[in-house]
């Protein structure tokens, strides 16, 4: 397509519309999906609660997301007098732009990616690392109790998980030797004895994908550890005085790293867009599809997760971070590259990079 | 031309908002901005295609460092006024250092020009065509380097051990939390079963309203 603009728009300006374009084209659906995410959420909470969940907007309550967005958007923006107004309106500014920045590097097929750049994961490292800005900005803007503590909490709770997913991520890619997702998905076609597509299925990256998972809930916030927003002790944390969109964009953006979190986890773990197994009229399904049906379910255990485990307490939550994920993943990456190495995975000659990011020159 | 505009763009961020960082009054803000200085500087790493660099810079400073800043001056109650005493006390040798600092960097700067580096020193070194900038970094940091990047790991190992031994405090009187222990609780050490007759009761002490005595706590 960038080719298709560059003949008509010239070079330069063609390219810009065509990543615009497709900026677009990755966005809208995941924003799209995201708020129909919200209502799935709900109707798997209330399914496992035995209610009914959201079911009068539309069929099977499926535009309540709607309603609601258009409900916060008719609403007053309140600011506290006390507040700190430009980081107060930031914050959850940076909070839903980190989050749908993460999508460009995001392979949606062979081939499909914004940004094929050779640091992909990174990248998605660092935005995720950077997610918790908005909240710690939101919470020290507010100028209150509630949100400060909440603020406070995520930021030490967010740092401590980080490190656990970075040394899950360093497994993996010790497997694929590359940070670009796309050839991170490809070296699980058919890695367990050519049957099976994905990392899960290795017995000895298994316990990684668990460490990964409890990490990923535990970077978003979620439950058992939404401590930042325990509606028990701290009212809603972070969100306490926000009012209209500004809310919005951090419920929408809480959810796109939910999401985020989920692709991820079907990118590293799932095998991305490979079908699960290495059958061949399997690839007679589009990439995009299975995609999709992986993050369809990852984020059904992730409600699934939240409707039935009871929340942590903050220095439970500190104890197994720093005690339990970071000892056993470290130790995993020892163990990981010692076992790769002694089985001569890396006797080949390392791979040339399948792109080169250029320097812009 | 698109990477000289590219560049000054983040160039000129990075300079405005390192003046940010010491001009603004409330110390959170020039947190703030130091972060939006990192945070640029990594930008300026990928106009120079060192997108390993860009990306660690970003993890490390501004996803862990400078969490932590933040963390401790949020917490801190500064008196701005207290801060605002001592400026014109110490503008002579805060002067002087920038001086010294000003010095240096046009030295470098002249040398890097005008001195005898080599043209091909001074560009980026391509790290040829079957290799990316990790790959690369890889094979150089852990073959030439070794011995000085297990002796960084080593000193910032002894650090983090010094740190924690000269905070850490064991106060008496503290409960702690015994997960072994409250996982070894069975019902059979953990629960008694009682079968009152009607009207009787047990007596555990429960129902009673006590008269709080000086102890107060049970």
């Amino acid at each position: 397509m960038t080719e298709f603009f560059q003949t008509y728009l010239g070079e330069g300006f063609g390219w810009f519309v065509a990543h615009i374009i497709l900026i677009l084209l990755i966005a809208l659906p995941v924003m799209l999906i995201m708020a129909l995410s919200t209502w799935m959420d709900r109707k798997v909470w209330a399914a496992m609660q035995m209610r009914r969940g959201p079911n009068v907007v539309g069929p099977i309550g499926i535009l309540q997301p709607f309603a609601d967005g258009l409900k916060l958007f008719l609403k007053e923006t309140i600011v506290p007098s006390g507040a700190n107004k430009g980081v107060f309106f930031i914050a959850p500014m940076i909070t839903f732009v980190l989050a749908l920045v993460a999508w460009a590097v995001i392979p949606f097929d062979a081939g499909w990616v914004l940004a094929d750049i050779n640091v992909g994961l990174l990248f998605i490292f660092a935005v995720s690392s950077l997610g918790v800005y908005g909240i710690v900005m939101s919470g020290w803007a507010s100028n209150s109790k509630y949100p400060f503590l909440g603020g406070l909490r995520s930021a030490a709770q967010m740092v401590s998980y980080e490190v656990s997913i970075g040394f899950v991520i360093i497994t993996v890619v010790l497997y694929a030797s590359s940070f670009n997702l796309t050839d991170i998905v490809e070296s699980q076609r058919g890695n367990m004895f050519g049957v099976l597509n994905g990392n899960l299925f290795n017995p000895l990256l298994f316990p990684m994908a668990i460490v990964f998972l409890i990490s990923a809930l535990a970077e978003t916030n979620r439950p058992p550890f939404d401590l930042p927003e325990a509606e028990a002790e701290l009212v809603a944390g972070y969100q306490v005085e926000y009012s209209s969109m500004t809310f919005a964009l951090f419920f929408l953006g809480e959810y796109m790293n939910i999401l985020l979190m989920c692709a991820l986890a079907s990118i590293l773990f799932l095998g991305g867009y490979l079908p699960p197994f290495n059958w061949e009229p399997l690839y007679m399904v589009p990439g995009i599809i299975w995609l999709f049906l992986k993050v369809v379910f990852m984020f059904f255990v992730f409600a699934w997760v939240k409707a039935t485990v009871p929340r942590y307490r903050y220095d439970q939550l500190m104890r197994l971070g720093w005690k339990v994920f970071l000892p056993l993943s470290l130790f995993w990456v020892v163990l990981v590259s010692g076992w790769l190495v002694f089985t001569g995975h890396y006797a080949a000659p390392v791979a040339a990079p399948s792109t080169v990011e250029g320097s812009g020159a | 031309m698109i990477q000289a505009i590219v560049f000054y763009l983040f160039a000129s961020v990075v300079v405005a908002s390192a003046l940010m960082v010491i001009l603004a009054r409330n110390p959170v803000h020039s947190v703030l901005w130091l972060i939006l200085a990192f945070f640029n500087a990594a930008g300026l790493f990928l106009v120079i295609g060192a997108e390993f660099i860009a990306m660690i810079l970003v993890i490390v400073y501004v996803g862990a460092v400078a969490v932590l800043f933040l963390f401790v001056v949020m917490m801190l109650d500064v008196d701005f006024t207290a801060m605002r005493s001592g400026f014109t006390r110490y503008l002579p040798f805060g002067l002087l250092l920038g001086l010294v600092l000003a010095v240096e960097l046009v030295t470098v700067g002249f040398f890097w020009q005008f001195g005898d580096l080599a043209v091909q020193a001074r560009a980026a070194p391509a790290p040829g065509p079957t290799l990316s900038n990790t790959q690369a970094i890889g094979t150089i940091l852990y073959t030439d380097y070794i011995f000085v990047f297990q002796m960084a790991g080593m000193i910032l190992l002894t650090a983090m051990v010094g740190a924690i031994v000269l905070t850490l405090r064991h106060r008496p009187g503290v409960k702690r939390q015994s997960v072994a222990a409250q996982n070894a609780r069975t019902p059979a050490n953990a629960v008694s079963m009682k079968k009152p007759a009607v009207g009787v009761g047990v007596d555990t002490g429960a129902g009673v309203q006590r008269v709080p005595d000086e102890g107060g706590v049970r």
